[in-house]
This record gives structure tokens, C-alpha cells and sequence, in this order.
């Protein structure tokens, strides 16, 4: 394998990584203060059918991240009203909310565009185009450090390096404010919080918010930057592998910039047979690869390489009074 | 204390969420431009109006009351099994290999071995996520959803290279011989003199479906080891008192549940398609969780739940047919009930409990006189 192929794999690692560091993120805030969140997947289709939509019928890729932002925005609402002020069962709501963003989606989409369940292909303003940082195509002949800077960092839209960026905002909100330490405390024991005066609720239906942003910028990234265009079911399991990739993160944000990118590698392998060939020289069926991120995340889980401890009031509703 | 009469917790709660999810459904319909009433009635006559609607109606609730049962032992246990789907993927692929390399004589034979095939495998990979979840501490929710999609590239990589047959393009399985092809309702009930729909693919493993509703029903309310599950299902830490072991019970219900979702298989593989095509599941799996939430996990609430959702699988096929509605409106009914009888269960249940509870104080005048009952 050489340089350049190898340049070209981490590019698409990053293209592949983003929606899943972003949905990743999400997770993490949601799980952090109690919410446990299976319907990451179902806010980014929903997201990535409004950005899509509204980017083609406004022309406007931006006005389209907002409409991607808002769905998801609602459907964490959503859930917020089931798991926290409802005190339902928030996997059985997750679930019912993937399932929700699944047949919205077509059933809008069908009826918007009559394009069997698709929005039309997104074209100039409508997408989020790559962006060439300085001197990109200047150094572009520098041997080595060229093409990583030109092909690798420069090039991408707008979203990957929020995404990036969003990695140490995290790690900044959550650990080194007043707003973070509380929603640490709120996953861990949501009573302490309440007895120093502080609303439980409150703080649960932000960070379930945030977790909305978040998921509504993954799901905008897929259909406005990744493809042109929303097609049925385009999240195709991207928010379950967020989900493995936050528990792989031990539920750190750090971690999960480096869980969500090594996922993202298969995912880029997946499409590059050649290269697994000649780099262990031996055959690797790509459905196997695909299936790697769930059963690492199981063998993580199990506790067999390292151990996973979720936030200790993770998926129990807070009841203030008997 | 339970302030509602048992019949309004089994039968008002989950009828009120199904009204609440068939008037946003409505509401749905109509905001796609289509008359409601108009679709409801199109439903109705397509899925209940012919033996040919019956017939798909039935063979869709017998996938459900299969995986509706899986996912309602494993609540009775307090488990969420989401992995419905990857089992019965899984009870397929049992299935194919019991009727590909087995010369069976007989289809009731074939029908045997077929069972326990599928179920054997639906419990196996149940079965992995119990012991993790009893052994390791591992949520079961989250690795049964990985095992979903493990099972679904499992089932890919056997079928494109293990048991497509040289020279076939689609990632599919040879038809199963002609011994093993179950017989349809159209051939069960021709010598009784009912001329049920040939077309319709409903078959006999939808006796055998019925069959696994009253056995469960008897192992959870009428044995033993049924209250061992409920027992550990209310409390965990009374049932350790009663010296019930966690880890048994855990694998116990799992692997009841995994084989239920596997003999599934019986049903979409072997009595419809007759071979093991990729997406032989179509969802079922996951469907299986509103049954089993709408039915209470009831043995005889997810029989209803599963013959009502079977109903709404062929009407929606027709809607898609016949008018610009897709069957894609199945799936936000799904979400809905999910929602309503699952996740905002107690958004129905306060109003109604304050309801129940006005309606006994008017009719007790003076509760303060009452002696102070024993706490239970």
C-alpha cells in the first residue's frame, strides 16, 4: 500500500467517523445525565430527511441544517416527555421513536416529492461543499506533508470539523463547568442534585437537548454532505454503531473521538477489499467487517479487555417524592 | 394499592393508547392529502373482506404471535429482549439446514425437526446474551441490539458464500424439497369443506403458533418455573430470598424467548418462501415489542395484539396498492403503539387512575372513618 492510498483511506475514515463522533457526542451527553438513548438512529434520519428537504425546496444547505436540527430537536423532546416527565421506560420510548423517524421520513418524503420515499438531489448552495483550507493547494507538492495537509485536513465540509471541534467543547462543558459537573452528578445520583437545590428535570431535559443539536447535525451531514440527497433509511445503522462507539468510549468524550474514528477505518475498509488484501496479505469477507464495531463493543461490554461502567442512574426515571 | 379495577388495567389502558395511536394515525393521513375513513375502510375489506385478505392477515399475525410471545416471557422476567429480529434470522437459517439436509419422509416431520432447529438456534444466540448479562453485567438491551446486527452478517456471509447454490446471482438458499413444504389453511380446510383462498400464504404453523400462546400461558401462570419468572420479574431481591437464582432465571426466559423467536422461521421460511432469502424477517422481530407492549404479555392479549397488527400489515399493503399512501404508514402505527402503551403508558394511566379514584371516593362519603388497613 502506499502514501497516497493510504492518505485516501483516512480521508474517507474521517468522512465516515463524523456522523458517528457527532451522534456519539449526543449520546454521551444524554447517558451522562440518566437518559439512556437508543433513538440516536431515529434522530438522525429524521434530521437528515428535514435538511435535505428544506435544503431542496429553499436552496439553502443552511436554513436546511436548521430544519435537520429542529426535527431532532422534537423528537428529543419526545423522548424527554416520556422518560423524564412521564417517567416511562426510555429504551421501549428510543425504540419507538426510531421506528417513528422511519416511517415519517417516507411517508413525507412520499408525499412532498413523489420520489418513492427520496428528496431530489441536492445541488451548488443546497449542499455543504468542502472546504479548502490556506495554502492547501500551494503545499500540495510538498513531499509527505502535502498531500496529508491538502487531501487529509483540507477538503472537508464545514460539519467535519464542528464535529472535531465539538470533541474538546465536550470534554470543556463536562468537566470544567458548573453546567457539566451537574450533569455528571444528574446521571450518577440524581437525589444529591436535587437536595442542593437543583432541578433534576431541568438539567435532564438539557442535556437531552444538547443530545438533539447534536444528532440533528449528524443526520444534516449525511444527506447535505456526505450524499446529495435523503434516500430511505440512509442512517442505516449509523446510530447503533454511535451507541457501540460510546460504550467502547467508556462514555468519555476523548475516548469516543477515537472509537468513533477507529469505526469509522472499517467502515472505510469495508469498501476497500484491495487494501486489507495486500496489507495481511490474506482475504477478508467485507459483511465480516462490518459486523466488527458490534462485536467489539460486545467483548467491551462483557468486560473481557477493560470494563464499561455506565453512569450509575442511567435509565431510571427520578421520582422526588413517594 | 391498586386504585384501577383490573379490567380497566387490561383492557382500558391499552384500548384508550390504541385510540390515541389511531387518531394521530388519522391525523397523519389526512395531512398526506387522503380521506382516513376511506383507507380504514380499504384496510378493513382488504385484509378482512376476502379468505385471500384472511389468509395474508393470518400469516403475518402468526410472525407476530411467534415473536410477540418471545419478547413477552422475556418482560415477565423484567428483560427487554430487542433481538427478536437477529433470533429469528437466526431460527432461519436453523431452519433451512434442518430442511435442506435432512431427507425428511413427512412434512409433520419436517415440521418437527424444523422446530427445534429454529429454536435451538433462536436460542443459542438468546442465549449469549443472557450469560453475558447474568455472568458479566452486560445490559441486555444493548447486546441483543448488537446481536441483531451480527446475526444479519452472519446470515449474509453464510448465504453468499456457504449456501447459495453455485451459479445463482441472489444471496439466496436452493427451494427446500417437496417433503418439507408445509400445507396451506386452503389445504387444511378443503376436506372440511371450506374453500379457503390457494394464494394466501398462511399455512399450519399458525396452529403451531396458537399452540405456543396456551403452552406459555400454562408455563407462566401454571408451573413452577412460570413463577420462579415472575416472581424474579416483580423483585429480584425478593425472589434471591426465595432462593431463586438470578443467573437461571435470566437464562431460563432467554432462551424460551430466543427459541420462540426462532421457530418463527416455521412460518416466513419454510411455509412461505420455501427457501432462506436475506431479509426473510421483514421487521417482524421488532414488531413483535408493540405486540407483546399492546398485549399486555399476556399469552392471550398478544394472540389479539398479533392478529390486529397482522390486519394492519395486509391493509396497509392494500393502502400502498391502491393509493398514494405508503406501507410505510404501517411502521408509524407501530411507532405510535409502541409509544402510547410502552413509553407514555403513564400518560394514559394518571388521568384515568384520578378518574377511578373520584368515582370510589363519591361512592364512600366518609373515607376517614374507615380503620387504618394493613399496608401491602
Amino acid at each position: 500500500m502506499d502514501y497516497l492510498t493510504l492518505i485516501q483511506l483516512l480521508d474517507s475514515t474521517v468522512r465516515l467517523a463524523t456522523p458517528l463522533l457527532l451522534a456519539c457526542l449526543a449520546g454521551l451527553f444524554s447517558e451522562r445525565a440518566g437518559i439512556f438513548d437508543i433513538g440516536l438512529e431515529g434522530k438522525m434520519l429524521a434530521a437528515a430527511f428535514f435538511s435535505a428537504a428544506i435544503a431542496a425546496l429553499s436552496g439553502n444547505v443552511w436554513l436546511g441544517l436548521l430544519a435537520g436540527i429542529g426535527a431532532s430537536l422534537a423528537l428529543s423532546a419526545l423522548h424527554g416527555l416520556a422518560s423524564i416527565t412521564f417517567r416511562g421506560n426510555q429504551l421501549i420510548s428510543g425504540v419507538a421513536i426510531n421506528f417513528l423517524a422511519a416511517g415519517m421520513t417516507v411517508l413525507i418524503a412520499q408525499d412532498w416529492f413523489q420520489q418513492g420515499g427520496r428528496t431530489p438531489s441536492l445541488m451548488g448552495g443546497g449542499r455543504f461543499e468542502g472546504i479548502t483550507l490556506p495554502f492547501a493547494d500551494a503545499l500540495a507538492d510538498v513531499p509527505y506533508l502535502g498531500p496529508f495537509y491538502a487531501e487529509l485536513i483540507s477538503g472537508h465540509s464545514v460539519l467535519v470539523y464542528m464535529a472535531f471541534a465539538a470533541v474538546p467543547l465536550t470534554w470543556w462543558l463536562l468537566y470544567r463547568t458548573r453546567f457539566g459537573l451537574r450533569v455528571r452528578a444528574v446521571g450518577e445520583n440524581p437525589a444529591s442534585v436535587d437536595t442542593a437545590g437543583i432541578s433534576v428535570v431541568g438539567l435532564r431535559y438539557a442535556a437531552v437537548a444538547i443530545c438533539g443539536v447534536l444528532c440533528g447535525i449528524a443526520g444534516a451531514y449525511l444527506s447535505t454532505a456526505l450524499q446529495a440527497g435523503f434516500v430511505k433509511d440512509m442512517s442505516a445503522g449509523r446510530g447503533f454503531i454511535a451507541l457501540a462507539a460510546l460504550i467502547f468510549a467508556k462514555w468519555r468524550p476523548w475516548y469516543a473521538l477515537w472509537a468513533t474514528l477507529l469505526f469509522g477505518l472499517f467502515g472505510a475498509l469495508e469498501t476497500r477489499p484491495d487494501v486489507i488484501e495486500a496489507v495481511i496479505g490474506i482475504k477478508v469477507q467485507g459483511q465480516l467487517l462490518g459486523a466488527l464495531p458490534y462485536v467489539m463493543t460486545v467483548v467491551i461490554l462483557a468486560g473481557f479487555v477493560g470494563k464499561a461502567i455506565p453512569p450509575r442512574a442511567g435509565g431510571e426515571a427520578y421520582v422526588k417524592e413517594r | 394499592m391498586d386504585v384501577m379495577p383490573k379490567w380497566a388495567e387490561v383492557i382500558l389502558v391499552p384500548l384508550i393508547s390504541l385510540l390515541l395511536a389511531g387518531v394521530i394515525s388519522a391525523l397523519v393521513i389526512l395531512a398526506i392529502g387522503e380521506d382516513p375513513i376511506a383507507a380504514a375502510k380499504l384496510m378493513v375489506t382488504g385484509a378482512l373482506g376476502s379468505t385471500y385478505g384472511w389468509g395474508y392477515t393470518l400469516y403475518y399475525a402468526t410472525n407476530f404471535m411467534f415473536t410477540g410471545l418471545a419478547v413477552a416471557i422475556a418482560f415477565h422476567a423484567r428483560l427487554f429482549n430487542i433481538g427478536g429480529e437477529g433470533q429469528a434470522m437466526l431460527g432461519g437459517l436453523g431452519v433451512a439446514l434442518a430442511c435442506l439436509y435432512v431427507p425428511w419422509p413427512h412434512w409433520t416431520l419436517a415440521l418437527l425437526g424444523a422446530i427445534m432447529m429454529g429454536g435451538l438456534l433462536g436460542a443459542i444466540w438468546a442465549a449469549i446474551p443472557a450469560w453475558l448479562q447474568a455472568k458479566r453485567g452486560s445490559h441486555i438491551v444493548i447486546t441483543t441490539i448488537m446481536f441483531n446486527f451480527i446475526a444479519a452478517a452472519l446470515l449474509n456471509y453464510v448465504l453468499v458464500n456457504l449456501l447459495r447454490p453455485a451459479g445463482q446471482m441472489d444471496p439466496a438458499t436452493q427451494r427446500f424439497p417437496e417433503a418439507t413444504n408445509l400445507p396451506t389453511l386452503h389445504d387444511l380446510l378443503a376436506p372440511v369443506g371450506i374453500a379457503f383462498s390457494k394464494a394466501a400464504p398462511a399455512n399450519v404453523s399458525l396452529l403451531v403458533a396458537i399452540a405456543a400462546c396456551f403452552g406459555l400461558w400454562l408455563l407462566i401462570w401454571r408451573t413452577r418455573l412460570g413463577y420462579e419468572i415472575r416472581a424474579y420479574g416483580h423483585s429480584e431481591s425478593a425472589a434471591k430470598y426465595a432462593g431463586i437464582s438470578p443467573v437461571k432465571i435470566t437464562m431460563i426466559a432467554m432462551i424460551i424467548s430466543g427459541a420462540l423467536a426462532g421457530m418463527m422461521a416455521t412460518n416466513n421460511v419454510m411455509g412461505e418462501a420455501e427457501r432462506l432469502v436475506l431479509n426473510s424477517t421483514e421487521g417482524a422481530g421488532f414488531i413483535g415489542i408493540a405486540v407483546a407492549l399492546m398485549g399486555r404479555s399476556h399469552p392471550l392479549g398478544v394472540f389479539i395484539a398479533a392478529i390486529l397488527f397482522g390486519f394492519l400489515y395486509q391493509g396497509g399493503a392494500e393502502l400502498a396498492l391502491w393509493t398514494s399512501i405508503p406501507r410505510e404508514l404501517i411502521v408509524v402505527i407501530q411507532a405510535l403503539v409502541i409509544l402510547f402503551t410502552g413509553a407514555l403508558d403513564n400518560m394514559v394511566r394518571m388521568p384515568l387512575e384520578k378518574l377511578f379514584l373520584a368515582a370510589r371516593r363519591a361512592r364512600a362519603p366518609k373515607p376517614e372513618r374507615k380503620p387504618v388497613e394493613p399496608a401491602e
